[in-house]
């Protein structure tokens, strides 16, 4: 293999798992560290610069970071970051004080259509430059479906007031209540730039016989969800089934529990495993007492004169084809009558773009979404970008963030002229962690704990309360317990070959047998030769220059601790811990001129 | 030197053996020798021996002296038994714990001061009485806990860190336990485990006096340019004579190799030594012949490595002294004080 090359921040990004699985690239391991130092304001602004809604997302966010965190390919569960970073906002100080100051106005005016995330982040991002940014929504507040869909007892009001507070306050100018009926109306207004984040409004039907005459009983999931969190629905009948298998069939199942509905069950298509709803999701689902019973295509609502009785479901089981395509076949066992008074439909969501017309140049695919520039997020119609759930589909909020800030990169760059292309590269630095001979600025000893269980209040008293919310969060000695558990992935392992007298030090006190020094080879070839076998493709292997004795150094950086015991043992200093931080670019940001 | 105690996390593949233990099931307290040291590579490589020959810890005896390479086995093995002897002294205990329990796994680990300094009377007599144990010496050519002065086997002409030229004629272990009645003679470097840990295992699982001398760099006090026992001078100059295969009764063997290359030994115990051949006209079997080979090569200054010697039919001490089978230990007070009755017959016996 050829030498690793470890300039730039493509490599060592990629060691730190979490930052890399983040859609937002946060630097997580920094915030964890911060938050056992007990400095939860800091860990909090690097959130907010990075994913905007820290408070919101520490309660809510589909966490990709978690499955992707080392510490669980070497422990029984990963970091749980995502409840580290509500930490963070929960015992903060008042940072209004660090918010950014808004620039002077540039004269520049942008439209954003809708008041989810991702609408906000690139008001956010804008409006610090000198933009002036409009935010439209046809409801009463901020936060799109985060406030609409997510239910209370997951995510209360006042988080996201504060949090969409923060970004209002910096001087965006807000018409709620006011919905865009026309894209060609707002493109003739004459604003510099456009951004849809309108989401993905339309809940999925099961349009199976019963379902017109029974329509009085039968609920669209997000519709439902939507009436929940606003008040309009209160209340439920006592059986209930909810047909779907993701998280909003999870919070539809949970919400109903909450507002009557004592014998509530998901019944869904796939097998336990396959339902899209996250692992915890479900967990919580069991635990109050809701079953998911699976493989069941749901076929009939029965009823009695429009009054709903049940539901008729054929009993499938799955089967593979050598592409690994999933179909569903019925194994021919009589179809199977649940019987309950009300039905919630959770089967997926849509786009829909009915405020935009088709003649005004701006394209849309087979599938009904619109043609995007995937990297600058702009349409077909230069002026017009999109992001969030409405760009490429339903989602979640850390995406909609994500792509929130490439727009604002590129509705920037449109405005100043520049080349959408060329876009600026994120800030990033390594810096020696060394302090003395076995002294470091991280903690490097490896807490053996196991992952720290979030606190909730009592089952019987959030089943009746749909608004109180369920977590506690960790307090700060938990906080502390669980942020010792992050292995410090951006504190890197850096070899320097000239130094090293191959004295296998760092091979014989590695405690995961990272390294190896032997002939270098393929790729393939040299993953099963080492120490321990090379299995993780994903995993990158760091290869060293040729050494004196004509091998090569070769570390499979999957499951090193960062233990720094490597860069302890060596008499020569040829392992050194340092330590990477690396931040996205901000719309504002210049491209590196080349 | 780490003040960490290594995390006990590992991959969830880690291998395991027979036993169900992993390779850090086999390892001791964190070392306090320099970083660097040769003698943590050899702690590694017997970690790694016995984790392959699933050895059960508790029945490994681990017998030390005084130095640094006599402070390691705290480094491994945490689970068996330890003795630190006093300097020098370690062959004549292990002697002693060898008669009284033979069930042991018997390790000696001592340094070339420990051994050829002030221990060569104790190395002598335990090689030529034949105890059964493997004996390793961690050789730097120094004694590096005192500070780096020259030992017994520095070679003519190493110079010292501070400049000072080695005036006396070195000793060489390996050819002193050839000549003393050693059954199983090896030498290897510590930087060379592929060949070292063999070697272990092969002399785990000899019966009789199994010696390895093993060349460990002091990184702190004999690295330098001018060195003889440098990791760059021994890596220039080591000429290994075979490279050994280890290979347990159970395993299946699947290399093959070209005809005339390779020599098969078969142990007491069944467990096989495949030796292939580097230097075609090598015999491992004759003593005398490999004597004269480390002489002749010594003097042109190369460094031999491999296994030189071994005799697989070799008896050892009990068998010489027909000692009882059972450790003294799980022998009753009946047995092991018969009583005024059966002294005074001994006694009229001997009239
Ligand atoms: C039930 C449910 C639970 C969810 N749970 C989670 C979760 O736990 N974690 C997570 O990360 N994600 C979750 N999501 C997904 C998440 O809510 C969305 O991915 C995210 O809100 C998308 O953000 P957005 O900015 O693209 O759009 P949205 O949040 O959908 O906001 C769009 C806003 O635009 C408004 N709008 C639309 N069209 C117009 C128009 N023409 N004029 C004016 N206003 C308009 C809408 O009313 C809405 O307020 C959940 C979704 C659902 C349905
Ligand atoms: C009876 C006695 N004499 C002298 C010493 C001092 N002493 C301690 S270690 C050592 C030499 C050890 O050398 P070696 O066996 O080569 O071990 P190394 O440290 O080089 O591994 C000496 C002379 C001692 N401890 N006891
Ligand atoms: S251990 Fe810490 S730094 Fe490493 S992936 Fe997990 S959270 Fe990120
Ligand atoms: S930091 Fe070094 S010693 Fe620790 S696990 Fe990683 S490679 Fe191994
Ligand atoms: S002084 Fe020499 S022999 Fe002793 S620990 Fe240090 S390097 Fe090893
Ligand atoms: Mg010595």
């Amino acid at each position: 293999m050829k030498p690793t090359n470890i300039g730039g921040h493509e490599y060592f990004h990629k060691v730190v798992d979490c930052q890399w699985a983040c859609p937002a690239h946060t630097p997580v391991p920094e915030y964890i560290r911060l938050i056992a130092a007990g400095r939860y304001s800091d860990a909090y602004m690097i959130n907010w610069r990075s994913n905007v809604f820290p408070g919101i997302l520490g309660r809510v966010c589909d966490r990709p970071c978690e499955p992707a965190c080392r510490r669980g390919r070497v422990d029984k569960e990963p970091v749980a970051i995502c409840r580290l970073k509500r930490v963070a906002a929960d015992l903060k100080d008042d940072v209004s004080g660090r918010l950014p100051q808004p620039a002077k106005m540039n004269g520049k005016r942008i439209a954003c259509v809708g008041a989810g995330p991702a609408s906000l982040t690139v008001a956010r991002d804008l409006v610090v430059l000198g933009y002036q940014v409009t935010v439209f929504d046809n409801g009463a507040s901020p936060g799109g479906m985060m406030r609409s869909q997510i239910p209370k007892f997951r995510l209360p009001d006042e988080v996201i007031d504060e949090e969409c507070g923060y970004i209002i306050g910096l001087g965006v100018e807000t018409r709620y209540n006011q919905w865009v009926g026309s894209l060609r109306d707002l493109v003739a207004e004459g604003w510099d730039a456009i951004f849809v984040g309108t989401g993905a409004p339309r809940g999925r039907d099961a349009p199976i016989p019963g379902r017109e005459e029974a329509a009085k009983h039968i609920h669209i999931g997000i519709d439902w969800l939507a009436n929940v969190a606003f008040g309009h629905t209160t209340k439920i009948a006592k059986r209930v089934i909810v047909l779907g298998g993701g998280n909003t069939a999870m919070d539809c199942c949970r919400s109903a529990r909450r507002l009557g509905g004592d014998d509530v069950k998901v019944i869904v298509r796939s097998g336990f495993e396959e339902m899209k709803a996250s692992p915890w999701e479900k967990e919580e689902a069991i635990h109050e007492g809701i079953p998911i019973i699976n493989m069941r295509v749901p076929k009939e609502f029965r009823h009695d004169n429009g009054k709903l009785t049940g539901v008729l479901f054929e009993i499938v089981r799955a089967e593979y084809d050598a592409k690994g395509r999933r179909s569903l076949i019925a194994t021919g066992e009589p179809d199977e009558f649940h019987e309950c008074d009300e039905v919630l439909v959770a089967i997926g969501q849509e786009n829909a773009f009915p405020w935009i017309e088709k003649d005004i140049g701006l394209d849309f695919d087979k599938w009904g979404m619109p043609v995007l520039n995937e990297k600058t997020l702009q349409s077909t119609l230069p002026k017009v970008f999109f992001g969030g759930d409405a760009a490429l589909g339903p989602k979640n909020i850390i995406t909609a963030a994500a792509q929130g800030h490439e727009a604002a990169i590129s509705i920037d760059l449109f405005c100043r002229g520049k080349k959408l292309d060329d876009r600026p590269p994120p800030e990033f630095n390594l810096v020696s962690q060394k302090m003395g001979i076995h002294e470091w600025s991280y903690d490097n000893q490896v807490s053996e704990e196991e992952r720290k269980k979030v606190p909730v209040k009592a089952l019987e008293k959030t089943l009746k309360d749909i608004k109180l919310e369920l977590e506690l969060g960790f307090d700060s000695f938990m906080a502390c317990a669980e942020a010792e558990r992050c292995l410090n992935c951006d504190v890197e392992t850096v070899f320097a070959g000239k130094i090293c007298i191959e004295c296998d030090a760092c091979v014989d006190i590695c405690p995961t047998e990272c390294i190896t020094f032997t002939a270098n080879g393929e790729e393939d070839d040299l993953r099963g030769r080492l120490k321990a076998p090379a299995k993780l493709l994903e995993q990158a292997l760091y290869v060293s220059d040729d050494l004196k004795t004509g091998r090569v150094m070769v570390k499979d950086e999957n499951i090193c601790l960062h233990c720094g015991m490597c860069a302890e043992r060596c008499p020569t200093g040829a392992w050194d811990m340092q330590k990477f931080f690396m931040q996205c670019a901000e719309a504002g940001t210049e491209a590196k001129r080349t | 030197m780490t003040y960490l105690v290594k995390p006990k996390l590992l991959r969830a593949d880690a291998p395991r053996n027979a036993l169900g233990y992993t390779r850090r099931d086999y390892e001791g307290a964190i070392s306090t020798l320099c970083a660097g040291c040769g003698h943590d590579s050899i702690s590694a490589a017997v970690v790694q021996a016995c984790f392959d020959l699933d050895i059960e810890p508790h029945r490994v005896a681990k017998l030390s002296g005084i130095g640094c390479s006599s402070k390691t086995p705290d480094y491994f093995l945490g689970n068996s038994h330890g003795f630190n002897t006093t300097h020098g002294r370690m062959p004549s205990v292990l002697t002693g714990a060898a008669l009284a329990n033979r069930d042991l796994i018997y390790m000696g680990v001592s340094g070339d001061g420990d051994s050829a300094s002030i221990g060569i009377g104790q190395f002598a007599h335990a090689m030529r009485r034949g105890v059964n144990m493997t004996y390793i010496v961690e050789n730097n050519g120094v004694y590096g806990l005192t500070k780096g002065q020259f030992s017994a086997t520095a070679d003519k002409g190493s110079k010292s860190k501070r400049g000072v030229v080695n005036s006396d004629t070195p000793i060489d272990l390996a050819a002193l336990a050839l000549q003393l009645g050693a059954s199983y003679v090896g030498r290897s470097f510590s930087g060379d485990k592929e060949q070292l840990i063999p070697l272990i295992k092969g002399a785990l699982r000899h019966r009789g006096p199994a010696f390895i001398d093993v060349i460990s760099p002091c990184v702190t006090f004999n690295n330098h340019a001018g060195s003889t026992k440098s990791y760059d001078y021994v890596r220039e100059h080591n000429e290994a004579v075979n490279r050994l295969d280890f290979i347990l009764p159970r395993d299946k063997i699947e290399a093959s190799y070209p005809a005339g290359s390779l020599r098969r030994i078969v142990q007491h115990d069944g467990s096989i030594l495949h030796l292939r051949k580097l230097d075609a006209d090598y015999d491992p079997s004759d003593r005398v012949g490999a004597m004269n080979y480390l002489q002749e090569r010594q003097a042109l200054g190369e460094i031999v490595t491999g296994l030189l010697y071994v005799d697989s039919g070799a008896v050892d001490l009990h068998r010489h002294l027909n000692t009882v089978e059972k450790p003294l230990n799980q022998l009753g007070d009946a047995y092991l004080c018969p009583g005024s009755k059966a002294l005074e017959a001994l006694n009229a016996a001997l009239r």
